[in-house]
C-alpha cells in the first residue's frame, strides 16, 4: 500500500515496470503480467485489486483514469493502451 | 450436539495456536512462561521519540507469508495476520479439517480490542495529505475489528457462526466464553476461538500514554511489567494472537483427538463503575468469577490455580486481589495466583486467550507459571502470587480472569485434560 514516487517527466514508458507493479500489487509473478491476460480470469484480480493497481499507476505516471473507463480495463493490454494514450508511446 | 440448554454438553480444548512476544507455538511459549522470561523490549515499529512510554511486547521475526499468500498478507492488517497464523496453528494442532466437514460444523469467534489500528492511521494520514481519492480501497476491510474472523473462515473453510466479540482487554475471554456457549447450545461442533491484537501504533501508544496507564520503565523493559509489586507503574502493551479449538467432547473423543483440557464454565459481568478504572472493591470482577464457577458446578475449594488479569496497574491489581478474596474465601489464602502478563505484557484483546492457554499448559504440565518481577510485594496485594519461579502443582481446575475498559469482566473455569503430564494426574 506504499505510495509510488512519480516517474520523471519525459521518461519513456517501460512495460517491465508495469509488470513489476502489477505483480507486486496482485500478488503474482511479474512475468505472468502480459498484454493479453485478463485481470479477473488470469490474475485473480477483483475490483478492489484493480482499483489499487490503477491508483498506483496514477501516482507513478501522474495520470488520471476517468471512472467511466474503469469498466473497460479487462486485460493488461487495456491498461497499457490507456497509459500510452496519456503518456505517449513507449 | 445435544439439547439447546447446554446441560450435559461438555466442551473440550483440542487445539492451541500462539503467536506472542514470548514465542510462537505452544512449546516456545511454554518454555518462556515456565522459565519466567520477559518478552518486553523497546518499540521498533515506529519512532517513539517524545513518547513517555517507549517499550512494548512485540512479536519479532513474524513472516505472514508462512501462513497466507503474499496478496492476502498485503490486504489484511497485522492483527489479522497474527490471528490467522494462530488459527492455522490451532486447527493443525487439533487435526480437525473444517473444509471436509459440514459447513455449519465449525465456527469462528475471533476477537480484537482495537482491530486494524495501523490501517486507520495510515488511511487517515492519506486522507489529510493527499485527499479522498488516494485512500486505498482496502482501508475499510483492513481496519475493521471483525475481519479476522471472516479471514479465518475463508482461509480454513469454516462456515459456522462467525463474528468478533469486542470488550477491550476482556475480548478474547468473552470470545472463548461465547465459543463454549455456541457449542453447548448445539449451534456448532467446534469453534475456533480467541483473540488477535496488533495496536502498537503511534496513535494507540500515544493515547494510552495520555491515560498514564502504561509503565515508563523504558531503561529496564524486562522489569517493566510487575504485577502486585510495590514498584509497578502501569501495564506494558503487547501484540500477538492466541486461538483455541473448542470442540464438543463426544465429537473430540470419537475422532480420537488429543484433549488438552476442557472449558468448564464462563461468567461475565459489568462493573457499572467507570470507563477506565476498576471498581475499587472488585465487585464486578467477583460476580464474573462466581458466575463462571456456578456454571461449572464448582466451588471455591475446587480451584487449584488462578491466572489473574494482573496488569501491573496500581488500582487493578488491588481490586482483583479483593475480588479473589470475596469469591474464594478461605481458599484465597492458599491458592496459587499468577499473572503471566508479567512476562507477556498485556495483549489486550488477545490476553484472555493466551492466558486460557497458559492455564491449560499449567494443568497439562503440572507447573504453575510465575509472576516475575515480584520483588517487593504490595501489602494490599496479599495472595500467593507464585513469585519469580514456576512451581510444581497438581492443577485440575483453573480460573482465568479478563477485565476490560468499560468495566467488562469475563472469567473462565478450565479443567485438565485426561492425558495431562501432571505429577499425580
Amino acid at each position: 500500500m506504499s505510495a509510488t514516487n512519480p516517474a520523471p517527466t519525459g521518461e519513456p514508458l517501460d512495460f517491465s515496470e508495469l509488470q513489476r507493479m502489477a505483480g507486486e500489487i496482485l500478488g503474482v509473478d511479474a512475468d505472468r503480467v502480459q498484454l493479453d491476460v485478463s485481470f479477473a480470469r488470469d490474475l485473480a484480480a477483483d475490483s478492489l485489486d484493480l482499483v489499487e493497481l490503477i491508483m498506483a499507476i496514477e501516482d507513478r505516471y501522474q495520470v488520471s483514469l476517468p471512472p467511466e473507463r474503469l469498466e473497460g480495463m479487462r486485460k493488461v493490454g487495456d491498461l497499457w493502451e490507456f497509459l500510452q494514450e496519456q503518456h505517449g508511446p513507449a | 450436539m445435544t439439547g439447546s440448554d447446554g446441560a450435559g454438553v461438555r466442551v473440550a480444548i483440542t487445539g492451541m495456536g500462539l503467536v506472542t512476544p514470548v514465542g510462537t507455538g505452544v512449546e516456545a511459549v511454554w518454555e518462556s512462561l515456565s522459565r519466567g522470561r520477559s518478552g518486553i523490549g523497546p518499540i521498533t515499529q515506529f519512532d517513539t521519540s517524545g513518547y513517555p512510554t517507549q517499550i512494548a511486547g512485540e512479536v519479532r521475526d513474524f513472516d505472514p507469508e508462512q501462513y497466507m499468500d503474499r496478496k492476502t498478507a498485503r490486504h489484511v492488517a497485522r492483527y489479522c495476520q497474527l490471528g490467522l497464523a494462530a488459527a492455522r496453528m490451532a486447527v493443525e494442532d487439533s487435526r480437525l479439517r473444517p473444509s471436509t466437514m459440514d459447513p455449519d460444523a465449525v465456527g469462528v469467534v475471533l476477537s480484537s480490542g482495537a482491530g486494524g489500528m495501523e490501517e486507520i492511521e495510515r488511511g487517515h494520514r492519506t486522507l489529510l495529505d493527499r485527499g479522498v481519492s488516494r485512500i486505498s480501497p482496502f482501508t475499510a476491510p483492513m481496519m475493521i475489528t471483525d475481519i479476522a474472523a471472516g479471514l479465518v473462515a475463508i482461509e480454513l473453510q469454516a462456515g459456522g457462526p462467525n463474528y468478533a466479540v469486542v470488550s477491550a482487554c476482556a475480548s478474547s475471554g468473552h470470545a472463548i466464553a461465547d465459543g463454549f456457549e455456541v457449542i453447548r447450545r448445539g449451534d456448532a461442533v467446534a469453534m475456533i476461538a480467541g483473540g488477535a491484537e496488533a495496536s502498537l501504533t503511534p496513535l494507540m501508544i500515544g493515547a494510552f500514554c495520555q491515560l498514564s496507564a502504561m509503565s515508563r520503565r523504558n531503561q529496564d523493559p524486562h522489569a517493566a511489567s510487575r504485577p502486585f509489586d510495590l514498584g509497578r507503574d502501569g501495564f506494558v502493551m503487547s501484540e500477538g494472537a492466541a486461538v483455541l479449538v473448542l470442540e464438543e467432547m463426544g465429537h473430540a473423543v470419537s475422532r480420537g483427538a488429543r484433549i488438552w483440557g476442557e472449558v468448564l464454565g464462563a461468567g461475565a459481568s459489568a462493573d457499572m463503575y467507570h470507563f477506565t478504572a476498576p471498581d475499587p472493591e472488585g465487585r464486578g470482577a467477583a460476580r464474573a468469577m462466581r458466575a463462571a464457577l456456578r456454571k461449572a458446578g464448582l466451588g471455591p475449594e475446587d480451584v487449584d490455580y488462578v491466572n489473574a488479569h494482573g496488569t501491573s496497574t496500581q488500582l487493578g491489581d488491588i481490586a482483583e486481589t479483593l475480588a479473589i478474596h470475596q469469591v474464594l474465601g478461605e481458599r484465597a489464602r492458599t491458592v496459587p495466583v499468577s499473572s503471566t502478563k508479567s512476562m507477556t505484557g498485556h495483549l489486550l484483546g488477545a490476553a484472555g486467550a493466551i492466558e486460557a492457554a497458559a492455564c491449560v499448559l499449567a494443568m497439562d504440565r503440572g507447573l504453575v507459571p510465575p509472576t516475575i518481577n515480584l520483588e517487593d510485594q504490595d501489602p494490599q496485594c496479599d495472595l500467593d502470587y507464585v513469585p519469580n519461579r514456576a512451581r510444581p502443582a497438581d492443577v485440575r481446575v483453573s480460573l482465568s480472569n479478563s477485565f476490560g475498559f468499560g468495566g467488562h469482566n469475563a472469567s473462565l473455569v478450565l479443567g485438565r485434560g485426561p492425558s495431562a503430564n501432571a505429577k499425580g494426574a
